[in-house]
């Protein structure tokens, strides 16, 4: 058990650096539109989306309604879809796990247990559930820290948040000398890029993720058997 | 805007998103998986973690200073030092060290 308490926190460290920065980040945001730490922490628990909190502060300071609130969400968080589809195998059999497991599945965690767990791990359901925790104990931690202190902080931390790009940077390169298939990763690469240019930063996500589960689908069909059934 | 308001739209939001990820899993509970997503689900994962570093990289600007500069080569730094070594920890903090230098120091 403390092996594996100790296995499931190394591998988080790198997600740590990150949700930290971004976790006193959104803190000092929150309530510098004049809202209590208490709400920090709540939203933080709660809702647990890094980019969709950010998004919140301008909805909430700015008085949005109900309604334009949730279709803010859906369309922020519609990526996470896609993690869930790509993780019911992996998720399978993980109760009594399973629902926090879900509810937790944030980018990161996903970046990290996406792959499975270790090999040498007895317990995978376990393993996933403490990946997931950490990593909220993370985020939860720095939004409470940059609510209380967070004009405070001593060093100039500018571009520290780049961690989170090097982590997916690094499963990225993982995966690629994982397989001898490269054309997934292509594909994912390519239709965002194509997307990005098209749609602009602020909405090609949704057009991303239908151009890549096309391709996909005619890359399966071509590849034989594994297409549309 | 009034407290009530603010926790409603903090539900709201908790809500949405919680059914986002819930929902693949609800929908194919207790049944058959189609074939289709079985095959997602195997090759989804390099998709998407492309996918996700060109999220990160959205805000680069190749029409103006520093034209993405501090960006890129900070990740290529962690690819090479990752197909070195093959250690996350150390790609992470050679990577973002480099980046906070660059962005701090020189551009």
């Amino acid at each position: 058990m403390k092996k594996l308490i100790k296995k499931a926190f190394l591998s988080t460290l790198p997600v740590m650096a990150g949700y930290l920065v971004l976790g006193i980040g959104f803190g000092i945001l929150l309530t510098s539109g004049g809202y209590s730490p208490l709400w920090a922490v709540a939203m933080s628990v709660l809702i647990y989306a890094g980019s969709m909190q950010y998004l919140a502060v301008d909805l909430l300071t700015g008085g949005a309604s109900l309604i334009t609130a949730a279709l803010t969400t859906l369309m922020v968080n519609a990526r996470h879809l896609f993690y869930g589809i790509s993780m019911i195998e992996t998720y399978k059999d993980t109760l009594p796990y399973k629902p926090y497991l879900i509810f937790a599945l944030t980018d990161e965690t996903y970046s990290l247990n996406c792959g499975g767990a270790p090999s040498d791990v007895p317990d995978r359901p376990k393993y996933y559930f403490l990946v997931s925790l950490f990593n909220h104990c993370y985020w939860v931690l720095g939004s409470t820290l940059g609510a209380v202190v967070g004009s405070v902080i001593p060093f100039h931390t500018e571009g520290i948040d780049f961690a989170l790009t090097a982590l997916f940077v690094t499963v990225f390169v993982e995966q690629w000398i994982s397989t001898g298939d490269h054309i997934p990763a292509l594909i994912g690469v390519l239709c965002s890029v194509i997307c990005l240019v098209i749609f602009g930063e602020g909405s090609f996500l949704i057009p991303a993720m239908v151009l890549i589960t096309a391709a996909l689908a005619l890359y399966g069909k071509r590849k034989g058997g594994t297409g549309n059934d | 805007m009034t407290d009530l308001h603010s926790a409603a739209m903090v539900g709201v939001m908790a809500l949405v998103t919680a059914f986002l990820r819930f929902l693949p899993f609800g929908l194919f509970r207790g049944r058959k998986i189609p074939k289709f997503i079985t095959y997602l689900s195997t090759v989804l994962p390099f998709a998407i973690m492309g996918m996700l570093v060109v999220y990160c990289l959205r805000h680069i600007s190749f029409a103006s200073m520093p034209f993405g500069i501090p960006e890129l080569a900070a990740c290529a730094l962690v690819v090479a030092v990752h197909i070195r070594k093959r250690n996350t920890l150390l790609s992470i903090i050679s990577g973002t060290v480099f980046y906070m230098v660059l962005v701090q120091m020189v551009f």
